[in-house]
């Protein structure tokens, strides 16, 4: 650890956080990820947005222990994007966090940037790990715990904390992942599933029924909560609920909705996968946005 | 090369548990992964000797590699172990983002390569494992010819960081190194020079090629002999060297012809010093079931083919 001022989310205590400041880190999260969808012409808005209060909860709620001073401390909390192309709302709360300057947003996606299209391990600092192809994070996140074990980190130390999305769990390798994290008993691990119903290709139900999802992975051995995932504070107090868990590793699916927060979004999700709106569209959703219609 | 009280026969694999107990014993931070197939790979004596750097994670080679690859994250040397055909042929997404991309600290050690694998049948034979991993950027790629070489590999791959893939393979062969190894990554090893053609060989095709090479001798033909250990990073300069004074090249390789050590020789050949070249390997076929010296020869991986392959390559010089 540096001798700089512990940042508000090392101090990991939920009293800390005040929840207008919450709501206002939502707000410019979405803010972030339209513009720099937008900016770009590409990416991956709802899925981000439908997303926001995750990250806000993560990073902002007192959950994640981490340090932009200090991104390799080892023993911080580390929180893995595996739905990998979610990268706007990534940079945006790591840019809110502190970890970069915000003015290098309107790069995602062009030649040169740090900002890549989908996540790439330390770029810039704060990502832990590359992804874009999917099903691979909670794999990534038992090496971790096992190496955590071997290095011994506290029980408190080294939390591990995996956003998934519901189309992914379409990929077997994460019911390896699952397996063996309860087989391992890596109760450092928290899975958070951003169940927005809609994948690539249209609504989950019809391209690849997951329900029921809590029941499958109580019966791999987890532990199980379900949270509405764009209330921010329930989903701070569930994610330190499983923080706070010894036993085994936790699962918290977010019932969600993709890309809230923007209604043209949320009532197309299927057509905002994967594209940037227009200098109209964007108009209208920073309006939105500002408003805090959701 | 020495004659002296020949170690007996040894499968490559077989060095891969011992070294895996010397690399602990020797205090380095090794964790050693294996997907249900310890026993074959070795992997189990780590397990015997130090229980806290092993683990086994069933069935599931994806779930494998990405464990290795987190596990590296938190300052470990990795080691993971399954047959060649399931790695890279079950992870090899896993293998592209998670090790080669993120450029982890992670042995691939991969048995089983070949046709050698005998009996079990074409599902089991690795004929293009080679071809997949030399084209991932920052992959080094390394193929033992006998056990001792293969210690040398396995073990000299730890006091480096970056991701290797490390070839094994099932049946006992002759040792060739019987005065020890000389591995070197990135560094072809000759074994015997000659003048009027230049053998390249890895793997269990690396003792009858000199076995070749005598023949040719009592046939009046100079040949030069190359272990080409490492298939990446290519050892350009003793390549375009033969290229120059032998003025023909031959290959020989338990792989496809497509992808393996003579396609990226001739690469080499092809934009340096264009020069006759001829391959000794598997012809664009899969294998099938039988004793592994019968495939061996069934599909020509043999010292007659790399006699017969060597004459066609100096008749086109």
């Amino acid at each position: 650890m540096t001798t700089k001022p512990v940042p508000q989310s090392v101090a990991g205590t939920a009293t800390t956080v005040d929840t207008d400041a919450l709501l206002g880190v939502c707000q410019r999260i979405r803010r972030h990820i339209v513009e720099m969808t937008h900016a770009a012409q590409s990416g991956h808005p709802g899925g981000s947005l439908s997303s926001t209060e995750i990250f806000a909860a993560l990073y902002f709620g007192g959950v994640a222990r981490h340090d932009p001073a200090n991104p390799q401390w080892e023993r911080r909390d580390r929180v893995i994007l595996s739905k990998g192309h979610a990268t706007p709302v990534v940079y945006a709360t790591l840019a809110e966090a502190g970890y970069f300057s915000a003015d290098l947003i309107p790069t995602f996606r062009s030649l040169g940037t740090e900002l890549q299209g989908h996540v790439v391990r330390n770029k810039p600092s704060g990502v832990e790990m590359s992804g874009g192809a999917l099903g691979m994070g909670l794999s990534f996140a038992v090496g971790i715990a096992l190496g955590h074990q071997l290095n011994g980190l506290g029980n408190d130390e080294g939390q591990i904390f995996v956003v998934i999305g519901d189309g992914e769990l379409n990929e077997g390798q994460n019911w390896e992942a699952i397996m063996s994290a309860s087989h391992f008993g890596l109760h450092r691990i928290t899975a958070i599933l951003d169940r927005n119903h809609f994948q690539n290709d249209g609504p989950g139900d019809e391209i690849m029924r997951i329900d029921p999802v809590g029941d499958k992975w109580q019966a791999f051995g987890w532990g199980v909560q379900h949270v509405d995932g764009h209330d921010v504070e329930a989903v701070r107090d569930a994610l330190l609920t499983a923080r706070a868990r010894t036993d085994a590793p936790q699962v918290v699916i977010c019932e969600t909705v993709k890309g809230r927060g923007v209604s043209f979004m949320a009532e197309n999700p299927a057509g905002w996968h994967g594209k940037g709106p227009s200098d109209e569209q964007l108009a209208q959703a920073l309006k939105e946005i500002e408003a805090g219609l959701q | 090369m020495t004659t002296t009280a020949a170690p007996p026969p040894a499968a490559t694999r077989e060095a891969y548990g011992p070294a895996l107990v010397k690399l602990a014993e020797a205090g380095c931070d090794i964790v050693a992964l294996d997907a249900d197939l310890s026993a074959s790979t070795g992997g189990n004596k780590l397990a015997a000797s130090f229980p806290e750097r092993w683990f086994t994670v069933g069935a599931a080679e994806a779930n494998m590699i990405s464990i290795a690859a987190g596990l590296a994250s938190t300052g470990k040397t990795v080691y993971a172990a399954s047959f060649a055909v399931f790695m890279p042929g079950h992870c090899f997404d896993q293998i592209r983002v998670h090790i080669a991309q993120q450029r982890m600290n992670v042995k691939l050690v991969a048995s089983h390569g070949g046709i050698s694998v005998g009996e079990d049948g074409a599902s089991a034979q690795a004929i293009e494992d080679l071809a997949l991993m030399t084209s991932l950027p920052g992959m080094n790629v390394v193929v033992p010819c006998d056990a001792v070489e293969a210690d040398a590999m396995i073990r000299s791959a730890a006091e480096d960081e970056e991701p290797w893939y490390i070839r094994l393979g099932r049946p006992k062969l002759p040792v060739v190194y019987t005065d020890g190894a000389s591995f070197e990554l990135g560094r072809a090893d000759q074994l015997r020079d000659g003048s009027d053609v230049t053998l390249i060989a890895c793997g269990l095709m690396v003792e009858p090629t000199l076995h070749a090479a005598d023949a040719l001798s009592e046939a009046g033909i100079s040949a030069r002999v190359l272990n080409m250990a490492t298939l990446k990073p290519l050892d350009d300069e003793a390549i375009i060297r033969a290229a120059e004074q032998t003025g023909a090249i031959v290959c020989a390789e338990e792989h496809n012809v497509i992808g393996g050590l003579g396609s990226a020789v001739a690469r080499t050949l092809a934009l340096h010093r264009p020069t006759p070249m001829e391959q000794v390997g598997i012809n664009d076929t899969f294998g099938q079931s039988g004793p592994w010296q019968s495939l061996l020869t069934k599909y020509g991986l043999t010292a007659e083919s790399v006699v017969d392959t060597a004459k066609q390559a100096i008749e086109r010089k």
